[in-house]
């Protein structure tokens, strides 16, 4: 081709690239983790997470029995020796407080795991087959919606407190309580994905169902389902703190941060470090998953498709 | 003897509705030679779409499909939807009309194109990518070796109408459904894409089902014409037969309707007056009957069968359902029509 190179208006996404235009070739997940890095929000969010997860893994790997450490500076301000302070049995907070993090992160990220993949399939295949099945699954979902956590927990916490690994149960509790939400979302979205010629169009090309479903129909939610996922995990860590404050989540030896703020409460006026510290992280952990959280969402937001550097 | 690849023969579609019973298709029979280009035309609502998705099984579940359509020695209908399923895509497949939403966003169009062959084609995944690139290049995609990564916002719509058409042969299938390939494309990509088409079924040896509303686009490729009027066929025959001796006051309505290149230049367009009939319920006599400048006492209380209104020599007759079919077939084209310069609106009654 012997044409001129032509102006080439700057907003198209749809041109067609003459002979010696190049045009750089973006996909969409190029794109969504270019409009995040563009986020200063989500930034501050993402770095703040990753510091933190960073330090408290890093921390409780060098010292793994530093969080029952006990020592003879008992309920110790903050010092050099030991930053966020002691508490009364002479436990540095710092060392309390990372592995807190950690223990609030392993129950959040399990029950965002399970809400996710329960939610997903039962949003998919309601919103999919639709009819009898959709009724069917969605009756459930309101059931599973309406039975109060607290209530299950208070129920089950002579037993779930009893466990040695009593994080574990908590978790599986939470998220065999929490995947409602993503599977009405997925099923909203099935709703309409499957009126889109893109879904019949495989159906013309001899695509079985679970085909359809699980690589044409979910690709295209997964934007909602990840935003969902990270809402997740912070109300997670909501939920183990409101019931580890209330005795019913994880239990002494293991430490949470809601654990903390529970046990260190009744001091707060006085030795303000027992509660004031784990609050701050606690507060500043569930900041920064919704700052992700919130600029995943824009990031996937596809009416912004249309930005050029 | 001709090749008979597909055998349609008295197809009923109806589909329950909260108003009432539909009926999408009221007997429809038709067969499909091997490698032809049968065009189906029709105003929307008259039940082309519907033909194509009963052949495919795609049609909603409140569908009650009666008749039979086989598929060489094979009957379709009532088949299982995993039994359906292979041969979707591999014997059959089908070019929808919109495709801005007929590709997935969220894959490169190689991707899509890899996954049409992988799908009835057991081969290494070079090979298929190989195959991807081959059948991108012979629909006209420029650089396909560059583009096969590119994602469906980054094509035009007349190149991913194109890349729709590599998906639809990619499995060399004996019979391409294409129902309004060009309908959502400016009329320079038509051409592009018609071409397009034509390399496909020259390339895969496929007979092709045009199903559009734009005489235009069927009289270039097609050698045989159905037109279709709420649910019926209401004229069969050669595109030659069609286009040049309609049988029918509703072809001559369509036809008058659209410019001609062979025109005189002045002439203005006639339209066909009113609207579809509601296809909810039944009523008695011809369905064209509230339209048509030549009704007469019989066409309000019987309905016409398909007659023949020449001895053709080709192999199926030139077929009208129209009372009048034989005197229709005589006149010169849409001159039945009132010209558009009388008021459009007043419908005769």
């Amino acid at each position: 081709m012997t044409n001129p190179p032509i102006e080439v208006p700057e907003t198209s996404a749809n041109i067609v690239s003459a002979d010696g235009m190049d045009f750089e070739a973006r996909g969409q997940w190029a794109m969504v983790l270019r409009r995040f890095l563009h986020n200063g929000q989500a930034m501050t969010g993402l770095v703040g997470f990753t510091v933190m997860l960073l330090v408290s893994g890093v921390y409780t790997a060098l010292y793994p029995n530093q969080f029952s450490q006990l020592s003879t500076s008992y309920n110790q301000g903050p010092s050099a020796a030991h930053i966020f302070g002691t508490n009364g049995i002479g436990i540095d907070m710092l060392a309390q407080i990372l592995k807190g993090i950690l223990q609030d992160l392993q129950v959040a990220v399990l029950v965002a795991a399970m809400s996710v993949v329960i939610g997903t399939l039962v949003g998919a295949f309601a919103g999919y087959y639709g009819g009898k099945i959709d009724n069917l699954l969605m009756r459930f979902v309101d059931l599973v919606l309406v039975i109060p956590v607290l209530v299950v927990l208070i129920m089950l916490a002579h037993i779930v407190a009893q466990q040695a690994d009593n994080w574990f149960y908590l978790a599986i509790i939470i998220g065999a309580l929490s995947w409602t939400y993503i599977a009405r979302l997925v099923r909203a979205e099935f709703l309409s994905l499957r009126e889109r010629d893109f879904v019949e169009a495989s159906r013309a090309l001899g695509a079985s169902d679970w085909r359809i479903i699980s690589r044409h129909m979910i690709p295209n939610a997964i934007g909602p389902i990840i935003v969902n996922a990270t809402i997740t995990v912070a109300g997670a860590i909501v939920l183990e703190a409101t019931l580890s404050y209330l005795g019913l989540g994880i239990q002494p030896p293991a430490v949470s941060l809601g654990l903390l703020i529970e046990q260190g409460q009744s001091a707060a006026t006085t030795e303000y470090w027992l509660f004031v510290y784990p609050a701050a992280f606690l507060l500043a952990l569930i900041v920064s998953v919704f700052f992700i959280g919130d600029g995943l969402r824009a990031a996937l937001d596809p009416r912004k498709n249309r930005v050029r550097s | 003897m001709v090749d008979q690849l597909l055998d349609i023969k008295d197809l009923d579609v109806r589909f329950s509705t909260s108003e009432g019973e539909t009926r999408a298709i009221r007997g429809v029979s038709m067969t499909l030679n091997a490698r032809e280009v049968l065009g189906i035309v029709g105003e929307s609502g008259s039940g082309k779409s519907v033909t194509a998705l009963a052949v495919m099984g795609l049609l909603a579940k409140n569908a009650e499909v009666t008749g039979s359509i086989r598929l060489g020695e094979r009957e379709l209908l009532g088949l299982k939807d995993r039994q359906m399923s292979s041969i979707r895509g591999l014997s059959i497949a089908m070019i929808f009309q919109d495709p801005l939403t007929s590709l997935n966003p969220v894959y490169s169009v190689g991707w899509q194109v890899e996954e049409a062959i992988a799908a009835h084609q057991d081969l290494s995944d070079e090979k298929c990518r190989a195959e991807a690139i081959r059948l991108l290049d012979l629909v006209g995609i420029p650089r396909a070796e560059d583009r096969i990564d590119d994602y469906p916002h980054e094509f035009s719509g007349g190149m991913r109408q194109r890349v729709v058409i590599a998906i639809a042969m990619a499995n060399n299938p004996q019979i391409i459904l294409a129902d309004e390939p060009t309908t959502a494309l400016d009329v320079t990509v038509q051409a592009q894409v018609l071409e397009a088409l034509k390399v496909a079924i020259d390339e895969s040896h496929a007979s092709l089902v045009l199903i559009t509303h734009d005489l235009g686009v069927v009289a270039g490729l097609a050698s045989r014409v159905i037109v279709m009027y709420a649910g019926r066929i209401v004229e069969i025959g050669t595109a030659d037969e069609v286009f040049y001796s309609p049988a029918m006051p509703y072809t001559h309505g369509l036809l008058g309707s659209i410019p001609r290149v062979d025109d005189d230049g002045g002439a203005r367009l006639r339209q066909i007056p009113g609207s579809p009939p509601s296809m909810i319920g039944t009523k008695p006599g011809c369905p064209f009957a509230p339209r048509c400048p030549l009704r007469q006492d019989i066409c309000l209380t019987e309905e016409p069968d398909l007659q023949s209104v020449s001895s053709s020599m080709g192999s199926e007759p030139h077929q009208a359902a129209c009372h009048f079919a034989v005197d229709v077939v005589s006149m010169p084209v849409a001159s039945m029509f009132p010209d558009s310069s009388d008021d459009p609106e007043e419908l005769p009654e």
